[in-house]
């Protein structure tokens, strides 16, 4: 086990585990938006921001990355750190200004939009979290959609923003959108499912005759898991 | 070509290289570094060939690197047996068949040359050639020696040491220069770890911009677990304005690929990658043919020079992103991936290029190698001033005389290099700044002038050593306008990974913008100051990290200017066109 010292407090932390892990393991909060327990952290969003200090050098990390070190102390809430966050949050209101999620966020932590940022029109409510690309391809193992061009022209997408041939039509970029900015439909009383611009067949439960998933993905997951389609043809819930 | 596997072989290659060096007829060489051809000189070459040609004569005609000067280009040398070395600048086409009938006649009735050379002295092994023995020809004691001409006198070229001395497609020159006896010494008399002493003795400092000891990270490298090692030349020069590296990898291939394979050695990495952008074609067209020659010569691959160790070199070429330069993105880019940084707090010298120990050096870096290990440490660690040994290769452009590469000792002031190598801004223009560091440096204004250049000065100062770009800026220059141009050229290069660099930047330079056009308002000076302290401290890789750089730094040396645009709404300098007034309206 690792000591640290996170906000005054002496913690014992796993090695390997990182400075969010140990913090909030310990009830000690730091926000984040990008950071997901199943995901690679990538340190994206950078609200995790933390002050470390190692012998006389103090300066700035992202928790969500940094591992926990022997005898490094840690502050969660310095004014330093708090001056990344509220620019993060700033930066992200002005990009995002439809999204609810950053606008509460930014409220509970008592962030004031900056008036002299011009507002975005064209970003939607996508913060660049990477959750979706990440999910994709560590989770579903597909990658059906990735990052487009860079810099603030940077956005996700299928590939030349065409129906890609490989996604399966899970929605779990989707479902994992801290924001709610990917959009994904149903149509005709949830016969299709429309998820970046193709539209997949949904299947009728063989025993509640609800339409819960793609056939692409029930393909997916039978040639993954070698369970016959006719056993995944039947939901969850009625399995 | 044969395989070159013992010193003999290589005293051998040193004697043909020798007999190109300096002929036993009239050789003819011309600048061809991607600033010689941009002014002409790839016609001068073509001209200059069939000129020969037409009239049968016994030249040798060769190409050769960027020797510097490029405010003079294109430049043409001459080497005839037992005469200086004579250096003539500007030259056309069109008054190609005059100058060459006047080398024939031995005169200098159509083109007077512009300096001489009378001795060559090989910085790789310390030797000195002369070009001709017994007195000066009366007829050159009029043109100046090249050490003695203003741009030239205060240079050290260690890294440049062959660029415009050497045809860099002709690997026995490179020899004959004492090139590839370092690698000799080092595989047939030294121990790995005592390479990495004598490069941790030198004191040199990486020149990619960081000036973290170079020796440290081999060390480091070489301890990591893991039998797989790499090693990798960063060329992904991408400041605008600076070309140093790009004319090393033209004029000089082989001191980069030797120093890499010594790197190697000590290291214990087997596989090297050179990562070159793809802008620069002449550059991964002169090291594919340099890699190639070694590869035949058995400098690399399968036991190099017969000592049992193997090496071997691949070229990447990067599509153009700035950020590629930085170390993380490079490497995920080598990989096949998008040009995206990783935090570092992994070090790549444990887990660099597919999750390996790398150690990776700019090309700059990798040039001075081959003269350490040759010469030794002592004397290498003599050049430059404490902590900061040896020289730096700068580009000097902008408002500035004598446009061009220069290489200079650690230590020398701002000044001597603006002033005295440089020859002061033209036109009788005031000076004003001159911004070091690349596009994140900082720009340093006139009372700094006598500072040294050194790692830990210029970093003092505001601004950083960076790679080596330098950009003087005269009275005609808005330093408003420049931080903006800085920033928006970082804003375009970002990667969009992190929320501080691809927003924050993005939002420092429209509110720049503003104050350009005079919509400046009052406290956008400390809004700025705010946010870059955010900017440096959250961002994720370096590229974010620096990039405030050129606002704190005009802020901090010129905060007249801002609040002349945001008060007054003038642009003092009269560049800002909203704030420029028209005398008719």
């Amino acid at each position: 086990m690792i000591n640290l010292t996170i906000d005054g407090r002496e913690i014992q932390a796993e090695e390997g585990s990182t400075i969010l892990q140990a913090a909030r393991n310990n009830g000690i909060e730091i926000p984040t938006l990008c950071y997901h327990d199943e995901l690679t952290a990538s340190g994206a969003c950078r609200l995790c921001s933390v002050e470390i200090k190692k012998g006389k050098r103090t300066r700035i990390v992202t928790s969500c990355i940094y591992q926990v070190e022997e005898g490094l102390t840690v502050t969660t809430h310095s004014e330093r750190v708090m001056n990344v966050r509220r620019l993060v949050l700033q930066l992200l209101m002005a990009r995002c200004p439809t999204s609810e999620v950053i606008r509460e966020l930014a409220d509970t932590m008592g962030v004031k939009p900056q008036e002299r940022f011009q507002l975005d029109e064209d970003k939607g409510k996508c913060i660049l979290c990477r959750q979706c690309v990440e999910v994709c391809e560590q989770v579903v193992g597909v990658s059906a959609i990735g990052f487009l061009n860079r810099g603030a022209d940077k956005s996700v997408g299928t590939p030349f923003m065409e129906p890609s041939g490989v996604c399966i039509g899970c929605g779990a970029c989707a479902y994992v959108c801290p924001t709610g900015h990917i959009e994904m439909s149903e149509n005709e009383n949830g016969k299709e499912r429309v998820i970046w611009g193709k539209t997949f067949k949904m299947v009728a439960c063989k025993v509640c005759g609800r339409y819960f998933a793609p056939q692409e993905q029930l393909e997916y997951i039978g040639k993954k898991t070698s369970v016959p389609l006719d056993t995944l043809y039947t939901c969850v819930d009625c399995r | 070509m044969a395989r070159i596997n013992n010193l003999q072989d290589l005293n051998k290659r040193r004697e043909q290289g020798m007999a190109s060096l300096f002929p036993s007829k009239t050789k003819v060489m011309v600048g061809e570094a991607t600033c010689g051809l941009a002014t002409g000189a790839g016609l001068v070459h073509n001209a200059l060939a069939e000129e020969i040609e037409k009239q049968k004569l016994d030249i040798m005609l060769r190409k050769t690197g960027c020797i510097g000067m490029c405010y003079r280009e294109p430049l043409v040398d001459v080497i005839e047996p037992n005469r200086p070395r004579l250096t003539y600048s500007r030259l056309t086409p069109k008054n190609v068949p005059a100058f060459l009938n006047q080398v024939l006649e031995g005169n200098h009735k159509s083109k007077k040359p512009y300096c001489r050379i009378d001795e060559d002295v090989f910085i790789g092994n310390g030797e000195t050639r002369r070009y001709f023995s017994g007195a000066l020809p009366d007829d050159l004691g009029e043109v100046s020696p090249m050490s003695e001409i203003d741009f030239y006198e205060k240079q050290v070229r260690i890294a440049t040491r062959n660029c415009g001395y050497l045809d860099p497609d002709n690997i026995d020159e490179y020899i004959a220069r004492g090139g590839y006896f370092s690698l000799r010494k080092a595989l047939s008399s030294m121990q790995p770890e005592e390479i990495i002493e004598e490069v941790i003795k030198a004191g040199l400092r990486g020149r990619g911009g960081g000036g973290f000891p170079t020796g440290y990270k081999w060390q480091s490298c070489r301890r990591a677990h893991g039998e797989v090692k790499y090693v990798i030349c960063n060329g992904d020069e991408g400041d605008p304005g600076a070309y140093m590296d790009r004319s090393i990898m033209e004029g000089d291939p082989h001191s980069v690929i030797e120093g890499m394979i010594i790197g190697a050695y000590a290291i214990g990495a087997h596989e090297g990658y050179i990562y070159v952008r793809d802008e620069y074609p002449f550059a991964v067209n002169a090291l594919s043919l340099a890699i190639s020659q070694a590869r035949e010569c058995g400098l690399l691959g399968e036991n190099i020079l017969d000592s049992g160790f193997s090496f071997d070199i691949q070229i990447g070429k990067g599509a153009g992103a700035f950020v590629c330069g930085e170390s993380t993105a490079l490497m995920a880019s080598l990989e096949g991936r998008a040009g995206e940084p990783r935090a570092k707090y992994v070090h790549t010298v444990e887990h660099g290029l597919k999750d390996r120990p790398t150690n990776l050096n700019n090309v700059e870096t990798w040039a001075n190698v081959p003269v350490i290990v040759g010469r030794g440490s002592e004397w290498f660690s003599e050049i430059g001033i404490e902590n900061n040994a040896g020289t730096k290769v700068f580009s000097l452009v902008g408002n500035i005389r004598n446009v061009g590469l220069i290489e200079v000792p650690m230590g020398i002031t701002l000044r001597e290099i603006i002033y005295d190598i440089g020859g002061g801004t033209p036109k009788g223009k005031q000076f004003k700044a001159v911004q070091t560091g690349g596009p994140s440096g900082g720009c340093i204004p006139k009372d700094m002038l006598d500072l040294p250049v050194s790692y830990d000065e210029l970093s003092k100062a505001g601004s950083m050593m960076g790679s080596g770009g330098m950009i003087v800026m005269d009275e005609t220059s808005c330093m408003v306008d420049v931080a903006r141009y800085f920033l928006g050229f970082l804003e375009s290069e970002s990667c969009g990974k992190c929320v501080p660099c691809r927003e924050g930047v993005r939002r420092m330079r429209q509110i720049l913008d503003d104050i350009c056009a005079g919509r400046g308002r009052e406290g956008d000076v400390e809004l700025l100051e705010s946010m870059s302290e955010a900017i440096i401290d959250g961002s994720l890789c370096a590229l974010g990290g620096s990039a405030p750089n050129p606002v704190l730094s005009t802020i901090k040396s010129f905060r007249d200017e801002y609040d002349a645009h945001i008060r007054d709404k003038k642009c003092p300098a009269g560049v800002c066109k909203e704030l420029t007034e028209h005398p008719s309206q």
